[in-house]
């Protein structure tokens, strides 16, 4: 028998067929996870997945930026006490160390259905399971005359990056004797301390350069987070330079005007020189689009983070209402490795562990002041709650707060590397 | 004319050329005893010294380094200890000065003293309260390990439900370990034990920690201590 060019091909093709087969069968065997957002939430959630599935999971990451500016710290910088390139962070490590397939791209929709995230580029993204991790956005008309539009006159900040950088650079740029202006956010919103320690950090930069500075704090709220710590160090550190208006006395009614640099507080205007709008918050855009939203964020149980809208949808961080956790970066991470234990689990059968969380918040007041609180949380089924907690105390020695704020660089650092190496 | 600098200069290098005994001459046991009391957290002195988070310091002057039976020691200590480095008090005031400067790779968290007489007064009262070692190997059977920590080193630890808790010590303790936050990976599970029941029973202060090991029951202790025990 002579073997024919058809018959050649033919079997050409059948083996091609079967050495090819076993590749598809096991691309398809191999669940996907897809995590939206690379930040505190996402980068953690992503690490701990790809890591502990060993490559059992597919773990793809989608994030616009090809370098993650942390939120936290942003404040340290405007004082002086951290570089603006520490604050930055690649996704390098991700890629190489753990084979997450990271995509520098906009998700902008999630069918439920199909189960697919599509892309600005116009791609498609298939997962078994999805996380999303988008932290904010803002709320349209939370601060009357304020919009998106004006973050160049009067930037937000609250996001990391450049805004960070366009609100330090205004901040330099102060005439002496100049008033700062900051429009502190509702509740709930980003890091509770983050515009408290922020005015801190104003402060300190106001007093070594343009000591004569006016700092305005207006603020929708009746009390803050650590609210006795920041008066008591800013009685301490720049006494007669800060003044608060709460709600009783106006702060709640208030309008901006970015081209004319004013804000009227129940209706007397204000001249300031730079004004910070830090605005009332909701889940970022993708919650939204995904449709797993309940008012201004996406609900989610307090057993694992998956929605309650969709239990193929795990929401970490600042996005979701889980219950007592305070949106921060900490608490993102701590979510999010109680969320990879529960995702490895379901798609590998490895061992699941009950959830429980954790969250510090460090804040620094002036050099080597530094002030903290935190507590730990587990789940019950009207959502996350604490069972133990702590704060530092008004009055503490010198040494306690160098040492608090020393410890919070340590933090800094250890929980980058958590997320990015 | 001499400065009043060149005079103090001369006396500085005078003690320092000076055999040891004259240096501890000069230390203060009383104020030594004030300057310990940060130390006391870890390491205990005196009759029922038992060793904590770290090795108890009865007769640490003239002790061999890293060596007393019962406790296990960062490599970095054993290795002097095996080449038959002592703790006199030429070392013990370099070590105080920079711990980790002295001996990279030792565990102990702390950043150092700087003004000698601290120093002095903080070995002088060591040398009071523990006495100085007379160079006989220690007997073993003196060192009793406390109840509470012995009970949970007992404990087969669970290691994959201690990688799981360990996910919340990272946040915090990265693997190369900071500056204030040590690293806690490869700890010797008695050491570590006798750390977190510290933190737990509020013996040992710190907000965090208190709070961290305050819900730590002993399986998770011992699940953490095997976990972080042979962690690379």
């Amino acid at each position: 028998m002579t073997l024919n060019r058809r018959a050649f091909l033919g079997t050409t093709a059948a083996l091609t067929a079967s050495l090819a087969a076993p590749m598809i069968a096991r691309a398809q065997a191999v669940p996907r996870v897809v995590v939206v957002g690379g930040g505190s939430g996402g980068a953690t959630a992503a690490r701990y997945i790809a890591r502990d599935s060993a490559g059992a999971i597919d773990v793809t990451l989608i994030e616009p930026q090809r370098v993650y500016h942390t939120c936290y710290f942003g404040n340290l910088y405007l004082g002086g006490f951290f570089d603006y390139d520490d604050l930055g962070h690649t996704y390098d490590g991700l890629a190489a160390n753990y084979g997450i397939n990271v995509v520098h791209d906009w998700a902008v929709g999630v069918d439920r259905d199909a189960k697919t995230v599509s892309l600005a580029s116009g791609a498609s993204v298939p997962y078994d399971r999805l996380v999303l991790s988008p932290g904010i956005d803002f709320v349209d008309g939370s601060v009357p005359g304020w919009s998106v539009s004006a973050q160049g006159r009067m930037p937000h900040a609250y996001k990391g990056g450049t805004q960070v950088e366009l609100l330090k650079a205004q901040i330099a740029a102060m005439p002496q004797g100049g008033t700062f202006a900051m429009v502190a956010p509702p509740n709930p919103y980003r890091c509770p301390p983050g515009p408290y320690e922020r005015i801190s950090m104003v402060a300190h930069h106001l007093r070594e350069n343009n000591p004569t500075a006016k700092i305005l704090l207006v603020d929708p709220k009746e009390s803050f987070s650590k609210q006795g710590l920041f008066e008591d160090g800013w009685n301490r550190h720049y006494s007669g330079m800060i003044t608060r208006i709460g709600p009783d006395m106006g702060g709640a009614a208030i309008e901006v005007d970015p081209a004319a640099m004013t804000v009227t507080i129940d209706g007397v205007v204000e001249k300031v020189d730079v004004c910070n709008v830090i605005p009332g918050q909701r889940a970022g855009q993708i919650a939204f689009a995904a449709g797993i939203t309940d008012g201004n964020w996406a609900p989610v149980s307090a057993y694992d983070m998956t929605s309650k809208m969709d239990p193929n949808i795990t929401v970490l961080g600042d996005a979701a209402a889980q219950g007592a956790m305070p949106k921060s970066g900490f608490s993102a991470n701590s979510q999010a490795k109680v969320a990879a234990n529960a995702i490895v689990s379901a798609l590998t059968g490895s061992r699941a562990f009950p959830a429980r969380y954790s969250n510090t918040c460090w804040s620094l007041l002036d050099t080597d002041d530094g002030i903290k609180v935190g507590a730990t949380y587990e789940a019950s089924d009207t959502g996350i709650v604490s069972i133990d907690s702590f704060v530092s105390q008004v009055g503490e020695t010198a040494d306690v707060r160098a040492a608090t704020y020393r410890e919070s660089l340590d933090w800094y650092t250890a929980i980058t590397s958590d997320m990015f190496v | 004319m001499r400065s009043a600098r060149a005079i103090i200069g001369a006396l500085v290098l005078a003690a320092s050329a000076a055999t040891s005994s004259p240096l501890l001459a000069e230390g203060d046991p009383a104020q030594g005893d004030v300057l310990y009391r940060p130390c006391r957290a870890c390491h205990m002195i005196g009759d029922g010294a038992v060793h904590r988070v770290g090795p108890h310091l009865n007769g640490i002057v003239d002790r061999v380094i890293g060596a007393v039976p019962g406790y296990e020691f960062s490599d970095a200590l054993a290795k002097a200890g095996a080449e038959g480095r002592v703790w006199d008090e030429a070392a013990l005031d370099r070590f105080l000065a920079d711990p980790r400067g002295y001996f990279p790779g030792t565990r102990m968290v702390f950043r150092g003293i700087r003004t000698e007489q601290d120093r002095l007064d903080l070995i002088a009262y060591m040398l009071a309260e523990g006495g100085r070692s007379d160079g006989a190997p220690m007997d073993t059977a003196d060192i009793a390990v406390d109840p509470e920590v012995a009970t949970i080193l007992a404990i087969a630890g669970d290691v994959p439900y201690g990688e799981y808790l360990s996910s919340e010590c990272t946040a915090c303790h990265r693997d190369s370990g900071g500056s204030d936050i040590p690293t806690i990976r490869g700890l010797a599970p008695s050491a570590f034990i006798a750390g977190m029941v510290d933190y737990r029973n509020g013996t040992r202060e710190h907000q965090v920690m208190n709070t961290v090991a305050r819900r730590l029951g002993d399986e998770e202790l011992a699940a953490l201590a095997a976990y972080f025990a042979n962690a690379d």
